[in-house]
């Protein structure tokens, strides 16, 4: 119990996760909805290191993936300021509940 | 006292100090640690790298337990100061602390490689952009459009109820996974690079011109209208 394996980061990924989740249902801030998919994506990147250590084969597979989640993550954040500064540039706020041009 | 510092800076500051003294001296005693055993001195020459040789020691021991909860907890309080944080500055300021000690964790993991590209990308790339989107995108940094009480509540309890579930679900013994490290070898950045350039090229390359669309993509969507 007190040695630490897999399941504690498993707990730990997973209690980050929520937190997240909890950041992009509550927050109205289009930034702010962002720094919530960045800590759903860390707490991926968490699970992924840990199974890549806690296995009984060696490689690198988990590492690569979490690599990859890092610079896919980059370029979202990046696209996704410019569609931010679009939307302010048009509404005037990046309140998402404002930006409803598309509702049917 | 410092000279043209309030109480309450000084204060604050010193309750930042001593958050930040464990960052400082627990790597500090692993590494004595480390000086201090010549068995494990010889390995660290063995491997040729002292992230990799760190690694080899803290795992496993009563070290790799205590650094765990230090820096987990660092990682789920920063996280929780995320979710209550009312301004975006603040909330970027505790992603900060949460992608540290994140990257503390993978150093744990033995990733030291990845530890590090997490610093440098994810804590000085992808946070600063956040940050000037800040900048670009309200009058005043302090902005706040806030939930409602009801929506809050509801948000809350989706999310209590889904971390109870995974939490039940990785706790027990329904799943296969191992549960203790295996004897894998630390991976080097010789071994990932090899494998970014044979296994997985493909992807590689596919992420480079991801990389050079979204740059295009990004410069073309936040250009000044004219």
């Amino acid at each position: 119990m007190f040695t630490v394996g897999l399941t504690h980061y498993l707990v730990l990924a997973a209690a980050v996760f929520c937190c997240g989740l909890f950041v992009m249902m509550t927050k109205r801030n289009a930034i702010g909805i962002l720094i919530g998919v960045e800590l759903l994506l860390n707490s991926v990147n968490i699970n992924l290191v840990a199974f890549d250590r806690y296995r009984p084969i060696g490689g690198t597979d988990g590492q690569i993936s979490a690599l990859f989640v890092i610079v896919l993550a980059a370029a979202e954040a990046a696209v996704a300021v410019a569609i931010c500064m679009n939307l302010y540039s048009n509404l005037n706020t990046i309140d998402v509940d404002r930006g409803d041009a598309l509702h049917g | 006292m410092i000279v043209g510092m309030n109480r309450s800076a000084a204060r604050r500051m010193c309750v930042w100090l001593a958050l930040a003294a464990p960052v400082v001296i627990v790597p500090a005693t692993a590494r004595s640690q480390i000086d201090e055993s010549p068995a494990k001195s010889a390995d660290i020459d063995a491997s040729g790298a002292t992230s990799s040789g760190l690694t080899t020691v803290v795992q496993g021991g009563f070290v790799e337990t205590i650094l765990f909860y230090l820096f987990g907890g660092a990682v789920l309080a920063s996280a929780i100061g995320v979710c209550v944080s009312k301004s975006v500055v603040r909330m970027a300021v505790w992603l900060f602390g949460t992608l540290g000690a994140v990257a503390v964790l993978y150093l744990l993991l033995g990733a030291a490689f990845l530890g590090a590209v997490q610093l440098i990308v994810y804590a000085g790339g992808t946070l600063i952009l956040l940050i000037f989107g800040v900048m670009l995108t309200t009058k005043s940094p302090w902005v706040r459009f806030e939930a409602t009480t009801s929506e809050m509540l509801a948000a809350g309890g989706v999310v209590v109820a889904l971390f109870i579930g995974l939490a039940t679900v990785v706790a027990s013994d329904m799943t296969r996974w191992p549960t203790q490290a295996g004897v894998n070898e630390v991976a080097t950045v010789k071994s990932l690079g090899e494998s970014l350039l044979t296994t997985y090229l493909v992807p590689f390359e596919a992420a480079s011109v991801v990389l050079l669309v979204v740059m295009i993509g990004a410069a073309y969507l936040a250009r000044q209208e004219r």
